[in-house]
């Protein structure tokens, strides 16, 4: 009696109850599906973020401070502490946000955000012009009232990059001359709000019309990656000097945020992978129910096949083959199913969601454990009937 | 004299039913002989049932032993004594007993299947076998395909397929019309008169003078054993 005729017998019995067979199935079908479709959407999810994250630059440190009256930061003093610190740094620049809406005669933008900074940030920002040239270190020394706007609001307010260029625009009531347009960054869609939506001035114009004596926020990008610890530490060296209060600032790396966005996401993949499972525990269970009827509806079959021969280990091998088969089909059935609707499901939500090898590998791995566990105890069961009583069992 | 085949030796069988205490077999010893044709008679409760499971090697005495074909099966393990049901024995039984999803020759094949033979093997042991009930035609059919007395050649021919020691044959008739009986009964002469050793359990006396020895169990004892015609003397 070998493992094949096993093979056999579990197919011949589980074409034999069709109907029984499928609604077993249905379980695991489920279970292993909302385990693959749940992991897949969201390590798309994290791809999708994570791309946004690193397209905003991943060498970069944001620094943020409080001011007080009695200790701060000067514009200059922070610059100071840049050339010192040359080799670990690439660029710098101050960075003043303002809420303002911006005019061009009767037409206005609420959504564009307003920011002051300095002649680097183009190249922090990995960003090229489209036309026209960037801010320039003069410009914030004589505190000229000129500005670089993104690709949205050029077409937006003035129909074109051309039509922008050298045209006045009102930014909070002052009017400032356009010298540059940044070339286009979001591919897909120009929109308010958007990644285009945006214009940079000289720090200097912006600190005034913020009304602040200092600026606030400083963003640096490090030299190299692998500088990001150091150069944090020199920062914060250099801060909490001045303050002497490390509560007083903030510095944040974004390849750091990107780690932590990383463990949250990869925790919450295994959270809803987790629930998922229980679904196919729960599967298992099902599995296991109905195996157990088959092997008191079978009873006499077991006591007629003991009668003849059927040592307790094939009788075993027989109940746990047709579990763990029944599972197994489940789980494939379930793999595809998994797969169609996360390529479904991916595109309906507009982003690239494929099935992962590891959620596919695990979802079959754990299908055909759980028939051969829960398995098990039906078939001990089957296997140690005693085969006189099995065969007074009408 | 004839070689044994089957050796009882002073076997009890004893159930406790909560604080009461049956003897289902009180003491019996039992010698039965290659080719003999043995029927083994009583009523319901007499503890004919037990005694046919114990020389079925379905169950094991509670104390005695039990020879069968020289080897001791009274002390045996569950899976010894299913090796020696598959090698040693084959079943009759009175409600044929054949699995309705397998067609006939699947059903002679099972006790092949279960000695390890190989496919080709099995099903040739298996054909022959049917040809033997005249069955072989109708190989493809299914159990519930056939009538009750068809359904009985087929659980015979499956005892034979294994070429047993021994034919154990529980109440053959008790679920067939006369007429069928008859065959089924003809058939099982027919079988001794080919050297096969046959043991039938039966509560019918008539049906028991068929035999050519008869063993009459009452509460557990044997208190008849004998040629037939001395049987049939005594009734």
């Amino acid at each position: 009696m070998n493992i094949l005729q096993s093979f056999k017998m579990a197919i011949k019995s589980i074409m034999g109850n069709k109907m029984r067979s499928f609604l077993t199935m249905l379980g695991i079908i489920i279970g292993v599906a909302s385990v693959i479709i749940l992991v897949s959407l969201v390590n798309g999810q994290m791809s999708y973020m994570t791309e946004s994250f690193e397209s905003m630059g991943t060498n970069q440190i944001s620094v943020n401070v409080t001011n007080l009256s009695t200790r701060s930061v000067s514009v200059d003093e922070m610059y100071e502490f840049y050339e010192e610190n040359r080799s670990l740094f690439g660029q710098m620049s101050p960075m003043v946000n303002i809420a303002t809406t911006v005019k061009n005669g009767n037409q206005s933008l609420t959504t564009t955000s307003v920011s002051g900074v300095s002649e680097e940030y183009l190249d922090l920002k990995d960003q090229t012009l489209e036309a026209g040239r960037f801010i320039q270190y003069s410009d914030i020394l004589s505190r000229q009232k000129v500005c670089v706007v993104g690709y949205f609001v050029a077409w937006d307010l003035y129909g074109g990059v051309e039509e922008a260029l050298n045209q006045t625009i009102k930014i909070g009531g002052n009017a400032y001359q356009i010298v540059g347009v940044v070339s286009r960054e979001n591919e897909d869609e120009l929109e308010e709000g958007g990644s285009d939506d945006f214009i940079y001035l000289p720090y200097s114009c912006a600190v005034k019309m913020s009304r602040n004596a200092n600026i606030n926020s400083y963003i640096f990008t490090t030299a190299d990656l692998n500088y990001t610890t150091e150069a944090k530490e020199a920062i914060d060296a250099f801060l909490l000097d001045i303050f002497k209060d490390e509560d007083l600032y903030n510095i944040t790396a974004m390849s750091e945020m990107l780690d932590s966005l990383n463990s949250m996401i990869t925790m919450m993949s295994a959270l809803l992978g987790g629930i998922a499972g229980i679904s196919l525990l729960v599967a298992g269970v099902g599995v296991m129910n109905i195996m157990l009827v088959s092997v008191t509806e079978r009873t006499r079959e077991i006591g007629i096949r003991k009668a003849l021969g059927a040592k307790k280990r094939v009788i075993m091998q027989q109940f746990v083959i047709e579990a763990a088969m029944t599972s197994t089909m489940g789980g494939i059935i379930g793999i595809i199913l998994g797969a169609v609707a996360t390529t479904v499901v991916g595109n309906a939500m507009g982003m690239n969601a494929t099935p992962t090898p590891s959620a596919v590998a695990i979802s079959f791995t754990v299908s055909v454990g759980i028939g051969l566990l829960f398995g098990y105890m039906p078939a001990s069961r089957a296997a140690n009937l005693n085969p006189i009583d099995a065969l007074r069992v009408e | 004299m004839e070689e044994p085949l089957i050796e009882l030796k002073d076997i009890y069988k004893i159930y406790h039913m909560g604080s009461e205490e049956v003897r289902a077999s009180d003491g019996v010893s039992l010698t039965i002989c290659r080719g003999e044709f043995v029927a083994i008679v009583g009523k319901s409760g007499s503890g004919k049932s037990t005694l046919m499971n114990i020389i079925g090697a379905l169950d094991v005495p509670t104390s005695g032993e039990y020879y069968l074909g020289g080897e001791d099966v009274s002390h045996m393990s569950d899976n010894q004594l299913a090796e020696i049901r598959n090698k040693m024995i084959g079943f009759i039984f009175q409600q044929y007993n054949l699995l309705p999803k397998l067609n006939l020759l699947e059903n002679v094949e099972l006790p092949l299947l279960y000695a390890g033979l190989g496919a080709s093997e099995r099903k040739e042991r298996a054909m022959a076998s049917l040809e033997r009930v005249g069955l072989k035609e109708k190989w493809k059919n299914l159990p519930s395909q056939l009538s009750g007395g068809q359904q009985q050649r087929v659980s015979i021919a499956r005892a034979l397929a294994g070429s047993p020691s021994l034919i154990l044959a529980d109440e053959p008739t008790g679920a067939l019309d006369s007429r069928t009986s008859r065959e089924v009964l003809d058939f099982l002469k027919q079988l001794n008169r080919e050297g096969n050793t046959i043991v039938m359990i039966t509560h019918d006396n008539s049906i028991a003078m068929e035999a050519r020895r008869v063993v009459r169990v009452f509460d557990g004892k044997i208190n008849f054993d004998g040629d037939v015609n001395e049987y049939s003397a005594i009734l």
